[in-house]
């Protein structure tokens, strides 16, 4: 049977020196509240982005020559980690940084590099995520947006949705299906880069249950995409978006999400908290440093060249059930009526993470999927 | 080296026959000399005592895979035991040795008497407490922590045994008089600790047992004319245990790298808290998809179940850990609650 190799990775030296910086630098441009801090990697604020690009925090591993700092994925995971612990506003370079890039590293072209990458390291340009389809959540290899070849590129119909922050983002990497054999669903799949201001495109906002617009519908109508924005080969979609899906699920990203509300929770407890509420507080921090220490060793096979796929699944499904007990473990041991918009910080965070939660476990893949991508690992599939 | 040796030596030895005649009382004698001989049983004395000087962190690989083969002997506590004995400076006799006082307020004391030590008090569950050749005890003498060793048939044990038939002895002092004995610097509830940090990485090899087993089974189990792994209902199941077995399996090894470095009661009680929850919900999974195969004892599973139902309970539960750790950080404020995470 495949067993789940979890080795242990310490933090290098130089990794924990850049901790103090970054708090450093958090304690001097992050001075939000907790119920702003509650939107974790949710939040969008360009200019806190251009700062973190300014010291060199993001492409952190990618090469100096497209704007890189040839850092180690250790010294990426300490800014990351801080970034979400503090539940600072990394939302407007988060999806570049995390998988837009990294793809383009791997299967762009040198001109597509040199053009998109410097840009993304100053934090200045912002990426969506173009997979589900109306018709497609789960089931991604079903999708049925077109792009056609025309002279010198491709024309699309069709539409994208659940796509975060596309009303604010320049580009987005979308999947496309550019070819259709009906003996194989994941032939015919293409990557495109598609600026978000090409005419034919409509971004219409869908709001979401706690009253934010993040997710849009966005609607193709004979949008041109040149030649020279395909990312990677014709055909070549399916092995390039599981790679993308890959990057998006092995960051700590998947189970520090609710740590403004883990705060708030000890806070309200104080320093001689009730039996109940000192047991409920040790095992959420079990589970919280169990959590780091599995996604530090992810961070260790990825510094180590491997491709821990199977294994960031597994964490992310632990952490999002994790992230997702928070506001439960808080109802219980406290009782509090969450209060959106007024009453105390507490009463803030614990209304907007209850209620956030449940999309933790959908976004980035659904839990059924993931379970099914950790059962064929076990060689039950 | 030290996992791939006691592995192979497992793997070899302990077969349910061996396990099924230890829960009748046998001492299994040809695994403990052999466990003895391949030089396993002192890992952490040094070599200039006839022991292994290793490290704890590579002690964690030890002691889960004894977990891993329900390995009826002592061997976690004679792991242990050696140690304490070799922090006091006393020499480690041959034999299984198992290692008291474990429980929440429990307190022994050492007193002098002419030119050798008494041990008082009484140590409940004690591991092998009647069987095992010595026990090694810590308690106090006028406020100094001491490590004694007292010899076999020296004490007056009343047998009990846990779910999974091992004996769990109460031990009764009564001026017991020690073989040795000597200060250490260590805290006085240094059992239980590193009671409750072995018992974490046995567990981390028992549900990993545990996901193999189960596996297995329903790869060869068929209904309705297929696997039933086939089903997804069974999959999911077995995915989400094996996500409690990485994590079981992570928080054990990170307490054993914590013990390393000497400060190791965090990560023990996140262990210990974390490998428990693990044993609890595992166990269930591991059960339910074995159907009623598993609930007899013709099957192997239950050498696995009934450990870690009582392996979660023995030095503190994950109750008792979780509170002393919610304690901790609520005493250190919010504040200080991710510095001190990344701290560790």
């Amino acid at each position: 049977m495949a067993t789940f190799q979890f080795d242990l990775c310490e933090l290098p030296p130089e990794a924990e020196s850049l901790r103090g910086e970054v708090r450093q630098f958090l304690r001097e441009n992050l001075k939000t509240a907790a119920i702003s801090r509650s939107r974790s990697w949710g939040g969008f604020d360009r200019e806190f982005s251009r700062k973190l690009g300014a010291r060199g925090w993001i492409g952190m591993t990618w090469p100096k020559k497209y704007g890189g700092h040839e850092r180690t994925f250790l010294e990426r995971y300490v800014v990351m980690e801080e970034m979400l612990a503090a539940g600072a506003p990394v939302s407007a370079h988060w999806v570049a940084d995390r998988q837009s890039g990294p793809l383009l590293l791997r299967f762009g072209t040198e001109e597509q590099r040199e053009r998109f990458l410097p840009a993304i390291t100053r934090g200045e340009m912002s990426f969506a995520i173009g997979m589900s389809e109306p018709d497609s959540g789960s089931d991604l290899a079903s999708l049925r947006t077109r792009a056609e070849r025309v002279a010198g590129g491709y024309r699309v119909n069709g539409s994208k949705i659940w796509t975060s922050n596309a009303h604010k983002s320049e580009y987005m990497i979308a999947t496309f299906r550019t070819a259709t054999d009906p003996k194989d669903r994941h032939a015919g799949l293409t990557q495109f880069l598609v600026e978000t201001k090409s005419p034919g495109i409509t971004i219409n906002p869908i709001i979401d249950l706690t009253g934010e617009h993040h997710f849009n519908l966005i609607l193709f109508e004979d949008v041109f995409v040149p030649e020279e924005m395909r990312v990677g080969a014709e055909g070549a979609g399916w092995a390039q978006v599981t790679t993308e899906l890959a990057f998006e699920r092995s960051g700590p990203e998947r189970y520090l999400s609710a740590m403004a509300l883990i705060l708030e929770l000890v806070r309200a407890a104080g320093p001689d908290p009730t039996e109940r509420q000192a047991i409920a507080i040790g095992r959420v921090m079990a589970h919280l440093n169990t959590l780091r220490q599995l996604s530090l060793s992810i961070s260790g096979m990825l510094q180590a060249g491997q491709n821990p796929n199977l294994e960031a699944a597994v964490v992310k499904d632990l952490g999002t059930t994790f992230e997702q007990e928070i506001p439960q473990i808080a109802h219980d041991v406290l009782g509090l009526e969450p209060s959106p918009g007024t009453g105390s910080q507490l009463h803030q965070v614990l209304a907007y993470l209850t209620q956030s939660v449940p999309s933790h476990s959908l976004r980035g893949g659904t839990r059924e999927v993931l379970r099914g991508i950790i059962a064929r690992g076990l060689g039950l599939r | 080296m030290l996992g791939d040796v006691s592995t192979r030596l497992f793997t070899d030895l302990v077969t349910p026959e061996l396990i099924a005649d230890a829960e009748k009382g046998e001492w299994p004698d040809a695994l403990w000399r052999a466990v003895e001989e391949n030089g396993l049983t002192l890992p952490l004395v040094p070599e200039s005592k006839g022991g292994a000087g290793a490290a704890w962190g590579n002690v964690f690989v030890l002691v889960a895979a004894a977990g891993r083969h329900a390995a009826p002997i002592p061997f976690a506590e004679t792991i242990v035991a050696s140690w304490l004995l070799s922090e006091a400076g006393l020499g480690v006799p041959e034999g299984p040795l198992t290692i008291a006082p474990g429980g929440a307020d429990e307190w022994l004391q050492l007193e002098r008497a002419g030119d050798e030590w008494r041990v008082q008090g009484t140590a409940k569950r004690v591991p092998w407490g009647a069987s095992a050749g010595h026990v090694v005890v810590v308690g106090e003498s006028n406020g100094t922590p001491m490590v004694g060793l007292v010899a076999r048939g020296a004490v007056q044990a009343a047998p009990e045994k846990n779910l999974a038939l091992e004996p769990r002895d109460t031990l009764s002092f009564d001026g017991t008089p020690a073989v040795a004995a000597a200060p250490v610097k260590l805290p006085l509830d240094v059992v239980r600790t590193y009671g409750a940090l072995v018992r974490s990485a046995q567990m981390a090899g028992a549900l990993e047992r545990m996901l193999a087993l189960s596996v297995k089974y329903v790869t060869e189990r068929k209904q309705f004319g297929r696997p039933i792994g086939n089903f997804q209902a069974i999959q999911h199941q077995l995915a989400l245990l094996a996500g409690h077995v990485a994590a079981a399996g992570t928080a054990a090894d990170t307490a054993f790298r914590a013990a390393e470095r000497g400060d190791l009661r965090y990560e023990v009680a996140v262990a210990k808290v974390r490998t428990g929850e693990a044993a609890g919900l595992g166990a269930g999974i591991a059960h339910q998809v074995h159907g009623a195969i598993g609930f007899t004892y013709e099957h192997s599973l239950h050498f696995f179940t009934r450990r870690l139902w009582s392996w979660r309970a023995e030095y503190g539960a994950e109750a008792h850990w979780a509170e002393e750790l919610g304690r901790a950080v609520a005493q250190r404020g919010p504040a200080e609650l991710w510095p001190y995470v990344t701290s560790r």
